[in-house]
Parts: C-alpha cells; sequence; structure tokens
C-alpha cells in the first residue's frame, strides 16, 4: 500500500499597514505616484540619512498583536537584515530579529473539519522594499523606491495547518480581524497583504517534522491553494523516488503552476543582523497597552449581535455583510443616511455581490460611497426612478460612484409620471398590436405582458411599471 | 594685522567691532591656503567663490545685527564625511568622488544659522577609517608643524587646516579617537562630545553606536562657542539627546579648585613614550598645584577596549558601507556583468584597502556562527567598560591621560602594520565605547618639535567641567604657537 | 596564528561584502583577518557571563515622528546622483532570473 503523507504547513504574511507615511520618513505611503515621487533621503537610503521610528506603526502592531491573542514585548528593538539586492536601497532591511514586537498568540479558524487554533509564533515590525520594474527592451531592471519603507508587520505562524483549506481559512481570519482594527486594508492583489508559505510532509504518524521549503510570489487564495498542492506533489514525488528535499526558497509561478528555486551562488542567505543602531529601543508600558486595548474598534461578533439587534435583518445577510469591513462600513453609513437597513442589505446583498463576483473582485474593492447608495434608494423610494432604471444606474455606480441624483438627471432616465403622456403611448401601443389585444381579448392573460413590454420600450424604460399595468387594463 | 593669528571667537568680536570684514577673513584664509595647500593638502574640495559670496550676506546680516553669534562671519572647514549641500562630499572615497548631497547635515546648518562661511572640505581617512589619513583616495595630509610627519586621522585634513590658519576651526568626527587623535598631533583643541550631543544626521555614517561629531579649534574658549552653536536636539536623529546644559563658555573660568581628577595607572605603562608620559604628568601636576585633587588609580579593562572596538566599528562599518553599491548614487564600475558582479566590480574598485579590510572583518563577525563568538562578546565587554567609567565616576570628577602612546609618526611608517596602528587608538577608543565626552589641548611638544596632547575624559554630560578645567589648563600652560600664528605660516 | 583563514572563508566573505578580491589581495586578507581574530580572542580572557550585551550606550527609549506627511515629491534630487536614470527611476542590471 502507498505510503500516506501528511502536510504540514506554517506561514509568513506580510501585512502592510494603514499609515499615512512610512515607517521611518514623512513619505507618503499612498498608492500610485509617478515612480520615485514618494521619497526622500531616508527611503532612498542616502548617505548621511537617519531613521525615525512612526508611532502609529507601534500601536498598529501592538493592536493586531493583542487581537490575536499575543503577548506585548515590552522592551523592543529593531535590527539591521543585510543583504544585496537593488530594491533594498541600504542593502540592509530595518527589521526585528531578535525581540519582535509581539509573541505567542494565535488564532481560531474553521472549516468542515472544525474548529483548530492556529498559533502565531511573533509578529515583527519591518519595512517594505521599492519596485523593481523590467525593461525588455533594453535588458536592465528599474527601481522605483515609493514602496521602500513602507511599514509592514510580519505575522509568523507556527507550522500547525495541514491543508490549503485551513491555510485559507487562517488568511480570511487574519484578514478580517486586521481590516476591523483599520490596521491595513489585506488587499491580496494589491499585495498590502502578502504570504509566505513554508511547507513539509511527512508520513502520517511520523513524529519529527520534513524538511521545509518556503514559497514566495503568491497573490491570491487561488495561488496559494495551487501552490500549496503543487509543492505537497512536489515533495512526495522527491520522497517516494528516494530523493531528498532541499531547504530552499522557491517562487510559485501561476500561469506555469509549478515553482523554482531562487537561491543562486551570489546568494549566501547568511543575513548578519545585528541590532539597529540608528533607532532607539521601544518600550511598551502597561499603560500604552490598556489605552491601544482601550481605542480598539468593534469586531465581527460584536458587530454581528449589534446588526441583529439595531437593524433585524436576516442572519443570513448579517454573516455576509460583517465578513468585509469595508462592505459592513458602506452598509452602516448609507443605512444611517437613508434608515432603510433592508433595503440597504438588499443592494449589497444582490447586484453588489452579483458585479463584484462577475468581476472577480473582492468587497474591499469596491469604489461607491454610502452616501450615492442611500440616494439611489431614495430615488427609488420617491419612485423617480423603477427597478430596472435603478439596476443600470448601480452598475455605473459600482464602476465609477457617480451621484445617481445627478446622473438620472442628466441621462433623463426619471419615470415618466405625466399619466396624459403616457396613455397617448398606451393608445398607439394598443392600436399597432391588434393581434396581442385580440389574444388578450380571447383570455391570453399573458399577452399584457408583451403591451406592458412594448409600452416600456417606447418609453425607454422611464415609464413606471404599475401605472403603465393599470392603463392597459383600463383601454383594453 | 594679522588676521589668521587670531581664534575664531577673536575675529568674530573683531569682525563685530569693524575693524575686519567677513570677505577679509575669508580672503586672509585663502591665501594661506595658496600658499600651503600644495604642501599640506589639507583639503578635498575648496570653495572659494561659494565662500565669498556667503561672506557678503553674512557681513550684511552682521551689520543689520541679524547675526550676533560668537562665531558669525567666521571661515570654517567640515570634514568630508559630512553631507553639504551642492558641495561634493567624499568622505576622501574613490566611491564618492562624484557625489553631491542634496541636502546639508544639521551640525553644518547650525554653522550656517550661527553664520559661519564654510570654506571647503577637509582631506581623512577614507570613512574615517585610519589614524593618519594617509588612507585618502585624495592623497594624505601633512603635519604642519613637520611635513615629513602625518597629522594624525581621521580627522586630519581639519586638524592640519586649524593649525596651519588654512581656516579658523573645523568640524570633525570621531568614532575611536579621530578628533582627538589629530588634534593632539597638530597641537589643536579638539572634542568628542558625549554620544547624542551633536546631531548625527547627515554625517555619513562609519559606526554608528560610536561617530560624534566635534569642533577642532585653535583654543579652548573656540572649542566651547563651535560647542554652543553645533550641540542641538535633533528630531531626525533618534540617538540625539535634549540637553539644556549647552551654554558651555559660561564655565570658562580659571577655578578648579576641589576638582577631582583621576589618573589611571593602565594608561601609563608600556608604550607610552616617554616624553609623552612626562609631559602629560607635567600638566597634571600643574592642574594639582591650581587646587584640583589629582591621585592615581586602576580603571581596568584598558587592554580589552581595541578588540571590542574594531569588532563593533567594523561590524556596523561593514552595514553602514552597503548602500554605496553603484545603483543611486557615486561611482560604478565601467564593465560589468549582472547584477552581484557590478556590485563586486563597482565595490571593490571604489574602496581602498583599509576600507574592505574593516568591512570583511565586520561581515565575517556577524556572519553566521561567529556573532555570538565575535560580535555579542564584544558588546558585553562595551558594558563591561562601561561600567568601569561609572565606577571611577562616582571617585573623580573627570579622568586625566594622554591622547596617543606616541606623537605623530612619519608618513608611510603605520599602514603596513594594520594592528600595530590599531593599538596607538588605546587611550581614545574607551571613550566612544562608553558614550563619554573626551578633550584634547595640547601640553607641549617633543624633542623633534611635535605637539604632544592631553586628554580629558569626563562622564556623560559633564563637558562643562571638562571646559573648566580644560581652560584653566591652558591658563597654566601659556600660549601655545601654532604654525598658523607665525608669520605667513612658515 | 591561532586563527587560520581558508580560500572558502574569504570567498565566503566576499560574496558577503560584495567585494572581489584579486590574487594577491586575498592572500593579504586571509593575513590580515587572522591577525585580526587572534587580537580580537583576547576578549576571551574576560569572563562575561551574565553580562547583557550593551547595543546602546543610553536608555533613550521610544523616540518617534508622529504619522503626518511632510515630504512632497522630491524625486529630481534623489534622482540627481544616478549613476544611471531612465524613466525617473534607478537603472540597474537585469534582476530577473
Amino acid at each position: 500500500m502507498a505510503k500516506q503523507y501528511e502536510t504540514v504547513i506554517g506561514l509568513e504574511v506580510h501585512v502592510e499597514l494603514a499609515t499615512k507615511t512610512k515607517i521611518f520618513c514623512g513619505c507618503s505611503t499612498a498608492f500610485g505616484g509617478a515612480p520615485n515621487t514618494h521619497t526622500c533621503p531616508v527611503c532612498t537610503g542616502m548617505p548621511g540619512s537617519l531613521p525615525v521610528l512612526n508611532r502609529q506603526v507601534v500601536e498598529y502592531a501592538v493592536a493586531v498583536g493583542l487581537a490575536t491573542n499575543c503577548t506585548i514585548t515590552r522592551y523592543c528593538k529593531f535590527d539591521r537584515k543585510n543583504y544585496f539586492y537593488p530594491d533594498n536601497p541600504q542593502n540592509y532591511q530595518i527589521s526585528q530579529l531578535y525581540l519582535p514586537i509581539c509573541r505567542d498568540g494565535g488564532v481560531e479558524i474553521e472549516t468542515e473539519a472544525g474548529k483548530k487554533k492556529v498559533g502565531i509564533h511573533e509578529i515583527h515590525m519591518e519595512e517594505d522594499a521599492g519596485k523593481l520594474i523590467h525593461d525588455e527592451w533594453e535588458d536592465c531592471s528599474l527601481v522605483d523606491y515609493n514602496r521602500s519603507g513602507v511599514p509592514l508587520i510580519e505575522i509568523v505562524s507556527e507550522p500547525d495547518m495541514r491543508s490549503a483549506e485551513e491555510v485559507i481559512a487562517y488568511l480570511e481570519k487574519l484578514r478580517l480581524i486586521i481590516q476591523y482594527l483599520g490596521a491595513s486594508d489585506c488587499k491580496l492583489q494589491e499585495g498590502s497583504m502578502r504570504a509566505d508559505v513554508n511547507l513539509s510532509v511527512r508520513e502520517v504518524g511520523a513524529e519529527a517534522f520534513g524538511t521545509r521549503t518556503e514559497m514566495k510570489n503568491l497573490n491570491s487564495f487561488k495561488a496559494i491553494a495551487r501552490a500549496i498542492e503543487g509543492e505537497r506533489e512536489r515533495q512526495i514525488d522527491l520522497l517516494e523516488s528516494g530523493e531528498k528535499v532541499v531547504q530552499e526558497t522557491r517562487r510559485w509561478d501561476d500561469t506555469k503552476e509549478c515553482s523554482y528555486a531562487m537561491r543562486s551562488k551570489e546568494d549566501a542567505q547568511d543575513y548578519r543582523y545585528f541590532p539597529e543602531p540608528d533607532l532607539a529601543p521601544v518600550m511598551i508600558d502597561e499603560k500604552w497597552i490598556e489605552k491601544i486595548r482601550a481605542d480598539q474598534p468593534e469586531f465581527r461578533t460584536e458587530k454581528m449581535a449589534r446588526y441583529k439587534e439595531e437593524f433585524g435583518i436576516p442572519d443570513y445577510d448579517i454573516e455576509i455583510l460583517t465578513n468585509s469591513k469595508h462592505l459592513a462600513d458602506i452598509f452602516e453609513a448609507a443605512t444611517a443616511l437613508c434608515g432603510q437597513p433592508k433595503k440597504v442589505s438588499n443592494w449589497l446583498m444582490v447586484e453588489t455581490m452579483r458585479l463584484l463576483k462577475e468581476k472577480e473582485m473582492e468587497p474591499e474593492d469596491l469604489c461607491f460611497s454610502p452616501e450615492n447608495l442611500a440616494k439611489l434608494i431614495g430615488l427609488t423610494d420617491r419612485k423617480e426612478i423603477n427597478n430596472t432604471v435603478a439596476k443600470e444606474v448601480f452598475e455605473v455606480m459600482f464602476e465609477k460612484d457617480v451621484d445617481p441624483e445627478k446622473y438620472v438627471e442628466e441621462k433623463g432616465l426619471k419615470t415618466v409620471n405625466d399619466e396624459g403622456a403616457l396613455r397617448a403611448v398606451v393608445e398607439k401601443v394598443i392600436a399597432d398590436h391588434p393581434q396581442s389585444v385580440e389574444d388578450y381579448h380571447n383570455g391570453k392573460e399573458k399577452a399584457i405582458g408583451f403591451l406592458v413590454g412594448q409600452t416600456m420600450k417606447a418609453m425607454k424604460g422611464k415609464a413606471e411599471p404599475g401605472m403603465v399595468n393599470r392603463l392597459l387594463k383600463e383601454l383594453l | 594685522m594679522e588676521i589668521l593669528a587670531w581664534s575664531a571667537v577673536e575675529l568674530a568680536a573683531k569682525i563685530k567691532q569693524k575693524e575686519v570684514t567677513v570677505k577679509e577673513a575669508v580672503e586672509a584664509v585663502f591665501s594661506r591656503i595658496e600658499k600651503k595647500e600644495k604642501d599640506l593638502n589639507c583639503y578635498v574640495t575648496l570653495d572659494q567663490e561659494g565662500a565669498l559670496k556667503r561672506a557678503e550676506e553674512v557681513q550684511k546680516k552682521i551689520e543689520d545685527g541679524t547675526l550676533t553669534g560668537k562665531l558669525a562671519g567666521v571661515p570654517v572647514a567640515v570634514k568630508d564625511n559630512m553631507c553639504t549641500e551642492g558641495m561634493r562630499t567624499t568622505c576622501s572615497s574613490k566611491i564618492l568622488s562624484d557625489f553631491i548631497p542634496t541636502f546639508s547635515s544639521e551640525a553644518v546648518l547650525n554653522l550656517e544659522k550661527a553664520g559661519a562661511v564654510i570654506i571647503g572640505k577637509t582631506n581623512m581617512d577614507e570613512f574615517a577609517m585610519g589614524s593618519t589619513t594617509e588612507t585618502s583616495a585624495y592623497g594624505e595630509t601633512k603635519n604642519p608643524w613637520n611635513e615629513a610627519h602625518v597629522p594624525g586621522g581621521s580627522s586630519g585634513g581639519s586638524a592640519a587646516a586649524v593649525a596651519a590658519g588654512e581656516c579658523f576651526f573645523a568640524l570633525g568626527s570621531d568614532t575611536g579617537g579621530s578628533i582627538r587623535q589629530p588634534a593632539s598631533f597638530c597641537g589643536v583643541v579638539g572634542m568628542k562630545p558625549t554620544y547624542g550631543t551633536v546631531s548625527r544626521y547627515g554625517l555619513i555614517a562609519y559606526g554608528s553606536s560610536l561617530d560624534q561629531i566635534g569642533p577642532l579649534t585653535k583654543n579652548v574658549t573656540d572649542c566651547a562657542a563651535v560647542m554652543e552653536m553645533i550641540a542641538s536636539h535633533d528630531t531626525k536623529d533618534s540617538t540625539s539627546i535634549k540637553r539644556e546644559d549647552t551654554d558651555f563658555t559660561s564655565v570658562l573660568t580659571e577655578d578648579v579648585k576641589g576638582l577631582k581628577i583621576g589618573i589611571p595607572r593602565d594608561y601609563f605603562g608600556e608604550g607610552l613614550d616617554i616624553e609623552v608620559k612626562e609631559s602629560v604628568l607635567a600638566a597634571a601636576k600643574a592642574l594639582r598645584e591650581k587646587g584640583a585633587l589629582v591621585e592615581e588609580f586602576d580603571l581596568s579593562l584598558v587592554e580589552y577596549a581595541i578588540p571590542a572596538y574594531y569588532t563593533i566599528a567594523s561590524a556596523e562599518a561593514s552595514s553602514n558601507l552597503e548602500r554605496f553599491d553603484g545603483v543611486k548614487y557615486g561611482y560604478r564600475t565601467k564593465q560589468y556583468e549582472g547584477l552581484h558582479n557590478m556590485y563586486k566590480k563597482t565595490r571593490s574598485e571604489g574602496f581602498g584597502a583599509e576600507v574592505k579590510r574593516r568591512i570583511m572583518l565586520g561581515s565575517f563577525v556577524l556572519s553566521s556562527g561567529y556573532y555570538d563568538a565575535y560580535y555579542l562578546k564584544a558588546l558585553r565587554t562595551k558594558a563591561l567598560i562601561k561600567k568601569a567609567f561609572d565606577e571611577a565616576f562616582t571617585k573623580y570628577d573627570m579622568i586625566l591621560g594622554p591622547v596617543a602612546p606616541t606623537t605623530a609618526p612619519e608618513l608611510g611608517k603605520s599602514l603596513s602594520d594594520p594592528l600595530k596602528m590599531y593599538l596607538g587608538d588605546i587611550y581614545t577608543i574607551s571613550v566612544n565605547l562608553a558614550g563619554l565626552p573626551g578633550i584634547s589641548i595640547p601640553c607641549g611638544t617633543d624633542q623633534k618639535g611635535l605637539p604632544i596632547g592631553l586628554q580629558l575624559i569626563g562622564d556623560c554630560f559633564s563637558e562643562k567641567k571638562l571646559f573648566q578645567a580644560a581652560y584653566a589648563y591652558e591658563k597654566i600652560r601659556g600660549e601655545f604657537v601654532l604654525p598658523a600664528n607665525r608669520k605667513g605660516g612658515e | 596564528m591561532a586563527n587560520i583563514i581558508s580560500d572558502e572563508t574569504i570567498e565566503y566573505v566576499g560574496i558577503l561584502a560584495k567585494l572581489e578580491l584579486s590574487g594577491e589581495e586575498k592572500e593579504q586578507a586571509k593575513k590580515d583577518m587572522g591577525r585580526m581574530l587572534d587580537y580580537i580572542d583576547k576578549l576571551n580572557e574576560l569572563d562575561t557571563t551574565g553580562v547583557e550585551p550593551m547595543s546602546h550606550v543610553f536608555q533613550i527609549q521610544n523616540v518617534f515622528r508622529e504619522d503626518v506627511v511632510t515630504n512632497g515629491d522630491d524625486s529630481e534630487n534623489m534622482l540627481k546622483n544616478a549613476p544611471q536614470e531612465k524613466d525617473r527611476m534607478f537603472v540597474v542590471p537585469p534582476t530577473r532570473d
């Protein structure tokens, strides 16, 4: 009988913190600036420049540590990690090795197999690297330091996960916690949340861990799941054919669905960590921790209970809405404006979810404002537009957050409530479709549907269906 | 009128009294430079045009009363490891041969704010690694007292420029003695302040936990005045300390009565030149005669400072100098194949032998398997050394000793045996490890006519006591005539 | 000499420090490093059991900046000293393996 293998997985999750400025300088962390426009002597490693720590980075890191049940290190320090690479302007990264800010925590995850705890070994603060752009034409690379120095926390789990499903559940859990804290938007695609997967396999029942590899460049949940499967198979194949797994860093290529070793002769992987002499140690006392704890926002379970109590919407809706902090924020803000939780929820549950799925987007990517959603609901409430038009307008809002009132006005989409005008159109439709009129009189009730459709078409959709129905019935 | 014989504070006073203009002072300095610089090589970069332009601006501000400081209008030289906006800053290295900073170091900004006129950048050991200014990529600097000798290092250009009258005062940096030792060799006053007193922002780092900027001046009064100007709390430097007691010139009295001075026996043992020893002990005796309580004691651990220092400084340097890679600024090799070859060739061609030696040692002591044995061991030793000083300062206000075991060696005699050269740092290095202030004052000359330096070491934040004792000693000693003061600088 | 530095060690340190030494330089480096390490080994005479390594001399703690944007577009200055520049970025040899 073939051997049975168990996969052992630990994650290193990098999260970009939602600070306004970089970790060690006053440059903006905003996305999308022209190359090197968010840089200064500090984050480009100019000779003579020195780092100064952003207080907010410490507070976010502590908040995440508290929310993941970690012990906060009262006296923590930064260390330098030395390696040469052009995206790293000093050729060392300021990170934490010896005294990371949080240790020994964990979160509970739930999969079909049930609940389990995934331990968190440590969380440390560090700086992000710049971006390398490959110039195929001139066979060179170009360096943009806009991301250099953006604050990161790295959350290092224990090797507690056994399947891709558990890994995804763990990531979803972390993402939700961090989003609720407001510490990051955690977008995998944009790279504000990145996971490196440490994976090994061992025979079921074995005590010792196998040799692990580390996989990088995983930028979606799907890629993570595929990479785990691919690496598991690769390692099992090696073991089955009597070879050894080499401890190394591998890069996952999601289009080719395979990984390859990143190590080169010039890459000794000996980082020569030592305490960063340019930064003072960070002392975190009980008072500070308590303040951060007190300032923590409402978490998901609290929010769910409150929604049930305050808005009386179905559990299913609550489940979906609170599964994204951004979605929940839109829900609350729009409800506060229009006072109709059920209607707001419907828009988010039905149309929003449909479009997200269609466009393969995450709720975090939603760009329409709660104000505009509330306005849209107002328009339908006042019967100024009908549902069909409302859906059309919503699609436009979904794309570019237009003001629905202005948009309806500009495009002339308002429902025609002038009965005289509508009566004339209905009369013309009846006159133009004698066959349908006859069918209707012969008892084919469905024929009226066709006539309603023709009237709406003639009205370019801007009629109130109830009124059309009533007039048709009256005139027939 | 022999402008160049005046001290910096005297010059500023005379400018204020309209006896002389800033422009005349700058011109006097440049005429001396024209005469002496080709022999001495104190500077890597000079900016006569900029200095003259600046002289006019400063003159106006002095006249309209916006600049009233003790050093307004005084020409100053800055060691070439401090960034100066728009003025080439090389660290005396080929790797920064064309580097023009886009910002100025905080210490330089403080000088400018006070109305000092920067005339150029002084030569140094490459990246401040050396004790002779012979490791510069731009030629060695010579000692103005005797051109066959070195000026000391690494701030050798600054010390020689002050001694020769090629400026009125200069800034240097001190990681293991790099201000005090060249000050001693060139017969000028040099201070390494308490770590954190002068901002390191804009100082191109060598050993970040040890580096401090400080003055090299003609006398103690100038030194205290410059310190008042450059000491500042800088929010851009996380190791900068907020101090209220920086009115250093307020303590310049001759009173040393009751001052407790400890002389470490360990500083007067084997290896110390007899002439240096006698000169330094004579200074101690003079202070005792003025009422200071002077006694000998055992400091201990002195011989461990050098190995601990070279481990820590080299480790930090290996990391600090990683940024010089041919990507963002500075030299890049002309021909290379691929990224890592570019790095290696750029750095191998751009750095000199001593810098490479320390980078390699530093990389090694931090590398996997050696970190605990070497680097952590050195940090533990540092803790013990600091403790030894702490204990000494429970008994004494300050420690008195020599700056260096000998006077300035001849050119070309030091680099062939690096370890021997390192041993010359024995009396200065522990001060950096413990973050203490230290001052070097000339206390005599040897038979060859080369200056000898006296060192006073204080507890952290005790610069005022050091200035008080140094000033008192200077008065007892009497005039110490620098080459600068001799007519025509000869 | 107690510390004998091998060719492999010098090679390895060269990779870490990104330095390429000629044959002659390598021999000199081996000698110099060996001598320096012998000298540093003097520290082993000291009993440092229980002594906390001192990385920072002073007990300065919690030096922070507030999270406020203070820097604008300074790209021109940042690129001013670049050995090679293209499209407002620093040019390096290809990094794609």
